[in-house]
């Protein structure tokens, strides 16, 4: 039973995690452009480095 | 973390504040928006970026496939019609977009809100659950306690979080008197939490904490679908409106300024040149021309504006430019006060309630009856048992929520709004579909919506060749409508023309020449010396001969003859009104097959139409898209324009059509008809639940656990019929 002490911390750890990635997404506005996003991956433009 | 409403949400835009005053600071600082109507893939988007990007003073470009459309900053002297000369250079099509419409979708904050207390309430359903299942599956005593402690640190902030949409419209619900469906909802989420601390402090065996996370989370759900469905609407509308940049030239000591509409006053000089919509209402100082007022009056001949006419905001000049001195601008001219009658007949409209709302009327009451009696009657049972009657009670109320019901209208409406807007059809309003189910009757405009309003020549056959050969020559020298599209009729048919000098246009009357050493002229009846008729038609006068007419008829709408006949086989009354001359429209009317028709009807009489209709207790749908139709489109039972309408008329109505061919509006009756069976199936399924689950509960057998089953069982069912619809 020890190891509930370990392991419900974890578990709520890591869905805040999860849901602190949500919100910055969120934030960040990834969710404007879906479409756009799912055809700029098909893009070789940036391929070797990241955009400045 | 699976959260289904990662997909994107147009009204999430929502722009920084600080960006927000920065552009109200600095308007001129360009930050342009250019609408891409043909962008469809990867290559679009870098061909279009980097076309952009290349061009002096552009700082950054970035597409949005997703709106199709482009966000440009640049330096202030970076203009829009140099950035769309750029993009057509390339073969994109593009047009500018007015920044200022478009702000009120990029500041819409309500879509983010509601998708923060999705995730939110996600991830506590997820926790819980983990904890809730050791429940359910034996824990006890000191770890059962401890579980439900943390069950309650995570439920608790919440409900209290994510909860809030429900428990502010049950408080403005029950403020106003009424019991909304949010009623219950609130009423089973505070029960629910309150009764589970009660239960987790006394050490007892049932806490709820799943089921009230777990109902907020699929409500927000179904409120996110139906929100998204009306933003989805209206930023396509705004996107409509805000592709009709607000500019005018202004005379100003002799220099021609362009300047926004919004700042004419009144006595300014206003130039409207040949092709261009008057921005305001006006008298004509300089110049003669036709105007065309169809959009306002419906019909489809020009009439003539020289100096001393009236002209007024809305109606677009032919042939030359005129000089107009400003009578009334902005909110005064006449076509925003026909825009303000259009609110009071918008009113009526909103008194229709929708089936959902109808379902809550008796729901509502229902539910907060059967929980309060078996509240009672378990008082009664256990002599006075307070926590036993109460935990009862919460199980009755947590069971009839309406998880089902929450999602069963919007489900249904997403998945029919999404299938008619891939078919070109807007869905503007939230109840629109169900009143278009609904229609008997339907009532059409003729210039515009049945026809293109773009006339074409229909007796070319009876004059003689040399005539034609005469007439296609002058008229191709013109940029008048009706030459143009003899012109065009002339090439297409094989005609050559005759070689004209001296050519000649005289603004507002037609077009003069020489051939073969006589004076040739083609244009208005008066000018040529015929005789005016009733159809819209333009005369030729060789020399001294007798003038020979032209005759136009309107050209019909791509699909216009198609949608009508699926109307008549759907069995509805198909009704012809409109405000152009009987000829014309009993021309039409005739070819169309259409019975019903009613000729130079001003805007009072199709409203007429439609009242006298509706007294008849039929159900209208009109179909317009003059500003003479608004007011009939915003009295009919449900409405639709073609995007090619005035903004007021589009404003007006339900529905917008988004491509020139009219054949899906009668498909957009046939989905209505189908989304309204499966929002009955939805609410019949939802019922039959609790048919099940509420007597079970009553008794005291409900479970947290099958009140869990129960609820996600009905709003997966729910939402997968509502999927069927095709």
């Amino acid at each position: 039973m020890e190891m509930l002490a370990y392991l419900i911390p974890i578990s709520l750890c890591l869905g805040g995690l999860g849901l602190a990635a949500f919100f910055w997404s969120l934030k960040d506005r990834q969710y404007d452009d879906p479409k756009g996003d799912a055809q700029r991956i098909l893009s070789t433009e940036w391929d070797d480095q990241p955009k400045p | 973390m699976d959260v289904p409403a990662a997909s994107a949400c147009p009204a999430c835009l929502a722009a920084p504040s600080a960006e927000r005053i920065a552009a109200a600071a600095a308007p001129r600082d360009a930050r342009l928006f250019l609408s891409l109507p043909t962008a469809h893939c990867a290559v679009c988007i870098s061909d279009v970026e980097r076309a952009l990007a290349a061009e002096p003073g552009v700082r950054t470009a970035r597409v949005n496939l997703t709106l199709k459309r482009v966000a440009v900053e640049a330096d202030p002297e970076v203009t829009a019609e140099r950035l769309v000369a750029v993009l057509d250079r390339i073969g994109y099509e593009a047009h500018e977009l007015d920044p200022g419409t478009l702000m009120v979708t990029e500041t819409d904050r309500r879509g983010r809100d509601l998708l923060m207390r999705i995730g939110v309430s996600g991830f506590a359903m997820m926790n819980v659950m983990l904890l809730s299942v050791a429940v359910w599956s034996g824990a006890e005593d000191a770890t059962r306690d401890l579980f439900h402690w943390i069950s309650a640190a995570i439920a608790l902030p919440t409900v209290v979080f994510a909860g809030q949409p429900f428990f502010s419209s049950a408080w403005t619900s029950l403020k106003a008197g009424r019991l909304g469906m949010d009623v219950p909802i609130s009423l089973a989420l505070i029960l629910a939490s309150a009764i589970s601390v009660y239960e987790t402090m006394h050490s007892g065996h049932h806490a709820y904490f799943d089921a009230a996370v777990m109902l907020s989370f699929f409500l927000l759900v179904g409120r996110y679908l139906d929100y998204r469905t009306r933003a989805v609407a209206r930023s396509a509308a705004e996107e409509l409106a805000a592709l009709e940049v607000p500019r005018a030239v202004v005379l100003r000591e002799g220099a021609e300024v362009t300047v926004p509409v919004a700042e004419i006053a009144v006595d300014d000089l206003v130039l409207v040149r040949p092709g261009a919509r008057m921005p305001v209402d006006g008298t004509v100082t300089h110049g003669s021309s036709e105007v065309d007022r169809s959009f306002l009056t419906g019909e489809s001949l020009p009439a003539w504006a020289g100096i001393g006419s009236v002209v007024l905001a809305g109606e677009v000049n032919l042939t030359g430019p005129l000089t107009v001195r400003v009578t009334a601008a902005g909110r005064d001219t006449s076509l925003h006060r026909m825009a303000d009658l259009v609110a009071m007949a918008e009113s009526a409209r909103n008194r229709y309630t929708s089936l959902a709302d109808r379902m809550a009327r008796f729901y509502s009451p229902g539910v907060h009856i059967l929980a309060f009696s078996s509240f009672l009657g378990w008082m009664q049972i256990t002599g006075g048992d307070l926590r036993i009657s109460l935990n009862i009670a919460a199980a009755v109320l947590i069971i009839t929520c309406p998880c089902a019901l929450g999602l069963a209208v919007p489900a249904v409406v997403t998945a029919a709004s999404g299938k008619l807007f891939r078919k070109g059809l807007l869905i503007k309003d939230s109840t629109a579909l169900e009143r278009l189910a609904e229609i008997d009757t339907v009532v059409f405009d003729k210039t515009g919506t049945l026809t293109m309003g773009a006339p074409e020549p229909v007796n070319l056959a009876d004059l003689p060749d040399a005539a034609l050969e005469v007439a296609a020559a002058l008229a191709g020298a013109s940029s008048h409508p009706l030459a143009r599209a003899l012109a065009d009729a002339a090439r297409v048919a094989g005609i050559r023309p005759a070689t004209v000098t001296d050519l000649r246009e005289v603004p507002g009357y037609g077009i003069e020449g020489q051939w073969r050493g006589q004076v040739v002229r083609l244009g208005r009846a008066i000018w040529v010396g015929a005789e005016a008729g009733s159809i819209t038609a333009t005369h030729l006068k060789i020399g001294s001969a007798a003038p020979l007419s032209v005759a136009f008829a309107d050209r019909l709408r791509p699909g216009a003859a198609e949608a009508v006949a699926a109307f008549q086989k759907q069995g509805k009354a198909v009704h012809l009104i409109s405000g152009d001359v009987a000829g014309a429209v009993g021309d039409l009317a005739g070819r169309l097959g259409i019975e019903h028709w009613q000729a130079e009807a001003l805007p009072a009489d199709k409203v007429a139409l439609i009242a006298e209709l509706a007294a008849q207790g039929r159900k209208v749908l009109m179909i317009g898209d003059g500003l003479n139709d608004t007011a009939a489109l915003a009295a009919a039972h449900a409405s639709i324009s073609p995007a090619s309408a005035l903004d007021a008329a589009r404003a007006a109505s339900d529905i917008v059509l988004l491509g020139t061919d009219l054949s899906p509006v009668a498909e957009a009756v046939r989905v209505a008809v189908k989304a309204r069976r499966r929002i009955k199936e939805n609410f019949a399924i939802s019922l039959l639940y609790n048919v099940v689950a509420v007597p079970i509960a009553i008794v005291g057998l409900a479970t947290p656990l099958a009140a869990a089953l129960a609820m996600s069982l009905s709003s997966i069912t729910v939402s997968v019929n509502a999927l069927r619809l095709k």
